[in-house]
C-alpha cells in the first residue's frame, strides 16, 4: 500500500469532514435559537384566552380566536379551491399532456408560479377581486392562499404521477379498461399517500403566508365568520401585533407564531411519514 | 461455420470430432488386418487386431460421456444437437465395426494352419476390399459433413449384399465337394456376414451423415440385395 | 425418429387447426424508424406460437400490435392487415377495449394492481360485467384456480396483491387476465424476471391454458420456447426470418441465421 498517499487521504478526508460538520452544526443553532425563543416567548403568551376570546383592544385581555378561525378558514377556501385544480393539472401533466406542447408551457408557467413572490400573488388577486369589489375579503384571500398552494399540488401530482410503472398503466390498460379508470384506480391508488403528501404540503405552505393576506383579506380585530368581509388570520396578527408597543400584544404574537409553527411541523412531519411510506412500495 | 460465443463449448466439440475421426482410423485398420490374417493365415496379426479392440471400446465411452456432458452443459439445438447424437451413433457403429472385425480375428486364429481351400477366401477379400472401401468413404463424408457423398455410400452397399451372396454359393459348392472343408467353410461363411454387417453400418453412418447434415432421416428401407443368406451372424457368432 | 420426420415435412400448410389471428403484410413504425418489415403469419386457435430473437428484433412490437397496445404512445403505427377471426384490428374504426378484452397480455414485470387480491381479479370483470356478489366469489375463484394460485391465496383473499412473491404475483396478473375471458392471450417474457420454480409453474400454466386460448409468447429463453410452444418464428432486424414448428426451428432450421441464433452463434 502506498502510506503517503493514503494517509494524505486521511487528511484531507478529516479536514473536509470537520467542516462539513461546522456548516451544519452553525446552520442547526440558528433553528435551535430560533426554535427556543419562540418556545420561551410563545408559552409565556398561552392561556386559555388564547382559544376562547378574540384579539381586542390594548389594556383589554383578549385571545387569539378570530384569528384561527380566521387561518382555518382561508385554508379551508384555497384548499378547496387550489387542490382539484392542482391534481386535476397535475394529472393533466402527468397522464395526458405528457410530451404535448401544452404540457410544456403549462409546466414552466407553473415552476414560475411555485417560486414567485407570494406579495406578488397579493397583488395580483388585489387587483382582481378586491378592487372591482370594493372591499377587502377572505375568499379574496381564500382565492390568493389557493395561488400560493395549486402549484405546489401540481408538482407534487405530476412527480408522483410519473413514479407510476408504465407497465401498471400498460397492464391496466390491456384489460380493456378506459384511460380515466385507469388513473382514477390504479395509478391514484398506487401513489395515494404520496398525493396526499402534496396537499398536506401545500396546507403547510399556505397557513404560513403572510404577504397574499395582506391586500385581499386585510385582517379584522373582530370574530366574524364572513367570507365575504375581512378576516383575521395568525399570520396577518402576527405581523400587526409583532410591531405593536404594548407588551400584551406582542406577548399574543408570539404565542400565535408558535401556535403556526407547531401546525406547519405536524403537517410537515406527517407528510414526510406519509411519502416514506409511497417510496416503501 | 461461425464460432460459438462460448469458446469452451466449440473447443468440446471439436474434441468429439477428433476421437471419431482417432476410432475410424482404428476399426478400418482392423478390418483390413483382420482379413489379411484371414488370407494369409498370419496368427500373430490376428492376435494384434483382436488386442486393438478394447482401445476402440474406451474410445467409444469417451466419446459418449463427453458428448452426455456437453448436453447437459450447453443443452444443445439444432446442428449442434444432431452433431452430438451424430457423434454418439457413429462412436456406436463404429464400436461394432471393431467387434466384427476382432470376431474375424478370431477365427482365423481357430483356422489356423488348417487353411484348405485358398480360392474360398479370394471372394471374402473382395468383399472386404469393398467393405473397406465403404467404411473409408463414408468416414470421409462424415469428416467433411458432405451427404451427398454419404448418400451414394448408402447405395452402393448393395453391391456388397450381392458379392455376399455369390461368396455364399462358392463356400456351399466347396463344403459339397469335399465334406472335410465343411468346418473350415462355416468359419468363412460367418465371416462373409460379418463383412456384410460392416457394410450394414457402414450404411448407418451414412444415414447419420445425411441426417446431420440436412436434419432429415433417409427412408427407412434402404435398397437391399437378395435375404437368402440372412442368418444372424453377431448373435450366432459372437463367440469363437 | 418417424415422428420427427412426419412432424417436419407439413410445417405450414396441412395443419387443420384454424387461423386465430392472420398478420399479412404489416409493417410498424417508431416515428420514422421502421420497425417490422412485411411480417406475414398466422397464429392457429388453441396453440402456443412463440417468439424469439436477439433484443430489438421487434417480436415484443409485433406482440405489442396484437392489442393495439402500442395505440398508448403518440408516434406509433401499424400499416398492414392483422385480422382477428377475419376483422383487421389495425382499423381505426375498432373498439380498442373491446379489442383488449379478447387479446389479453401478460407482461414481462409482475403488474399486480395496488388492490386486493380479490379485487386485482374482480376489478377486471366489473369492467365488462354487473355481477352478484356471490356469482362474483366464484368468478374470482374460478379464475384463481384456472391459474393454479388458489390453494395459496384462498385463505388471504384481501390481502394486497402487492404482498405475493414475484412468481405468485405473476400467477395473479395471469388469473387477471383469464378471468375475464380473452380468446388470446400474449406473454411478453413472462418470466424474465422469476425464480427458475415460478418459471416451471408457469410454463406449466401455460401448456394448460393452450387447449383453450390461443397464446402467443415472446421469450428470449430459447429453451423456453422449445419447450412450451408449438410453432416457433424467429424474428431478425424487424423481418420474420423463419416461421415453422418449433420441433424444426430447433432440429432442423431452414435458415442460416435462424441456426446461428439458437445454437448461440450470434455476433
Amino acid at each position: 500500500m502506498a502510506n503517503p498517499l493514503y494517509a494524505g487521504r486521511r487528511r484531507r478526508n478529516a479536514i473536509w469532514t470537520t467542516l462539513a460538520y461546522a456548516a451544519t452544526a452553525f446552520g442547526l443553532a440558528w433553528l435551535v435559537l430560533i426554535l427556543a425563543a419562540l418556545i420561551w416567548k410563545g408559552l409565556e403568551g398561552m392561556s386559555l384566552d388564547l382559544f376562547t376570546k378574540s384579539t381586542a383592544p390594548p389594556g383589554v385581555v383578549g385571545g387569539l380566536l378570530n384569528s384561527i378561525v380566521g387561518s382555518l378558514i382561508q385554508t379551508g377556501i384555497g384548499l378547496a379551491i387550489g387542490a382539484p385544480l392542482g391534481i386535476l393539472a397535475g394529472t393533466y401533466l402527468a397522464e395526458y399532456g405528457r410530451n404535448s406542447r401544452l404540457a410544456t408551457v403549462v409546466r414552466f408557467i407553473n415552476d414560475i408560479l411555485l417560486s414567485a413572490p407570494s406579495i406578488v400573488v397579493g397583488l395580483f388577486i388585489y387587483e382582481l377581486l378586491v378592487v372591482p369589489v370594493g372591499h377587502f375579503s377572505a375568499l379574496a384571500g381564500g382565492v390568493a392562499l389557493a395561488v400560493i398552494g395549486a402549484p405546489i399540488m401540481v408538482r407534487t401530482t405530476e412527480d408522483m404521477l410519473n413514479l407510476v410503472p408504465n407497465q401498471l398503466r400498460e397492464a391496466a390498460s390491456a384489460l380493456g379498461m378506459p384511460q380515466s379508470l385507469v388513473i382514477r384506480h390504479v395509478a391514484y391508488k398506487a401513489v395515494r399517500a404520496g398525493l396526499v403528501t402534496g396537499v398536506l404540503l401545500a396546507i403547510a405552505r399556505m397557513t404560513g403566508e403572510t404577504a397574499p393576506l395582506i391586500f385581499t383579506a386585510l385582517g379584522n380585530s373582530l370574530f366574524t365568520v364572513n367570507p365575504t368581509g375581512p378576516m383575521s388570520s395568525l399570520p396577518l396578527i402576527i405581523y400587526e401585533f409583532a410591531r405593536s408597543p404594548y407588551a400584551e400584544q406582542q406577548k399574543l404574537a408570539w404565542a400565535g407564531a408558535l401556535l403556526l409553527t407547531f401546525a406547519v411541523l405536524v403537517l410537515s412531519i406527517s407528510a414526510r411519514a406519509l411519502s416514506a411510506q409511497t417510496q416503501q412500495r | 461455420m461461425v464460432e460459438h460465443t462460448v469458446k469452451a463449448y466449440d473447443r468440446e466439440l471439436d474434441t468429439l470430432e477428433r476421437l471419431i475421426a482417432e476410432m475410424g482410423g482404428i476399426a478400418e485398420k482392423m478390418v483390413v488386418e483382420a482379413v489379411d490374417a484371414l488370407a494369409s493365415a498370419d496368427t500373430v496379426l490376428a492376435h494384434q487386431v483382436v488386442a486393438t479392440d478394447p482401445r476402440l471400446d474406451a474410445l467409444q465411452r469417451e466419446i459418449e460421456d463427453l458428448a452426455v456432458m456437453t448436453i447437459a452443459r450447453r443443452q444443445p439445438v439444432a446442428v449442434d444437437l444432431r452433431e452430438l447424437i451424430g457423434a454418439i451413433r457413429v462412436a456406436g457403429d463404429l464400436e461394432r465395426v471393431g467387434d466384427l472385425a476382432k470376431n474375424i480375428a478370431k477365427r482365423a486364429i481357430k483356422i489356423g494352419a488348417e487353411s484348405r481351400v485358398p480360392r474360398a477366401i479370394v471372394g471374402l477379400r473382395h468383399m472386404n476390399e469393398v467393405a473397406t472401401e465403404l467404411l473409408k468413404d463414408v468416414l470421409d463424408a462424415y469428416a467433411q459433413r458432405d451427404s451427398e457423398r454419404a448418400r451414394e455410400v448408402w447405395e452402393r452397399d448393395v453391391d456388397l449384399d450381392a458379392l455376399e451372396d455369390s461368396v455364399f454359393r462358392d463356400l456351399l459348392t466347396h463344403m459339397m465337394e469335399d465334406p472335410r472343408n465343411i468346418s473350415f467353410c462355416a468359419h468363412l461363411l460367418f465371416c462373409s456376414k460379418n463383412i456384410e454387417r460392416i457394410g450394414d453400418h457402414a450404411t448407418n453412418i451414412a444415414e447419420t451423415v445425411v441426417y446431420l447434415v440436412t436434419g432429415e432421416s433417409m427412408p427407412a428401407d434402404r435398397p437391399r440385395g437378395r435375404q437368402e443368406t440372412d442368418i444372424d451372424v453377431e448373435a450366432a457368432g459372437g463367440d469363437v | 425418429m418417424t415422428d420427427h420426420t412426419t412432424a417436419q415435412k407439413p410445417a405450414l400448410s396441412s395443419n387443420s387447426a384454424k387461423e386465430k389471428i392472420s398478420i399479412r403484410g404489416l409493417n410498424f413504425y417508431y416515428g420514422q424508424t421502421r420497425a417490422l418489415k412485411e411480417v406475414n403469419l398466422g397464429l392457429n386457435e388453441g396453440e402456443v406460437t412463440a417468439f424469439i430473437g436477439p433484443s430489438g428484433c421487434g417480436k415484443s412490437t409485433l406482440l405489442r400490435i396484437l392489442n393495439r397496445m402500442y395505440d398508448l404512445y403518440p408516434g406509433q403505427r401499424a400499416e398492414g392487415e392483422v385480422l382477428l377471426d377475419g376483422e383487421n384490428i389495425l382499423s381505426k374504426s375498432l373498439d380498442l377495449n373491446l379489442l383488449r378484452s379478447r387479446v389479453g397480455m401478460v407482461f414481462q414485470k409482475p403488474t399486480p394492481f395496488p388492490m386486493s387480491i380479490y379485487d386485482n381479479i374482480a376489478f377486471g370483470i366489473r369492467l365488462y360485467e354487473k355481477l352478484p356478489k356471490s356469482e362474483m366469489d366464484g368468478r374470482v375463484e374460478s379464475a384463481l384456480k384456472r391459474s393454479a394460485i388458489w390453494n395459496e391465496v384462498k385463505d388471504k383473499l384481501q390481502a394486497s396483491g402487492l404482498s405475493l412473491s414475484g412468481g405468485q404475483q405473476q400467477r395473479l396478473c395471469i388469473a387477471r387476465t383469464v378471468a375475464i375471458k380473452p380468446e388470446v392471450i400474449l406473454f411478453d417474457e413472462p418470466c424474465s424476471a422469476l425464480d427458475p420454480i415460478s418459471t416451471a409453474k408457469i410454463e406449466e400454466l401455460i401448456d394448460e391454458l393452450a387447449s383453450d386460448y390461443t397464446i402467443a409468447i415472446v421469450t428470449h429463453n430459447m429453451q423456453q420456447a422449445a419447450r412450451v410452444s408449438r410453432y416457433t418464428a424467429f424474428m431478425y432486424l424487424g423481418e420474420m426470418v423463419e416461421f415453422n414448428l418449433t420441433d424444426s426451428i430447433f432440429t432442423a432450421p431452414r435458415d442460416k441465421r435462424t441456426q446461428d441464433y439458437v445454437t448461440g452463434r450470434f455476433g
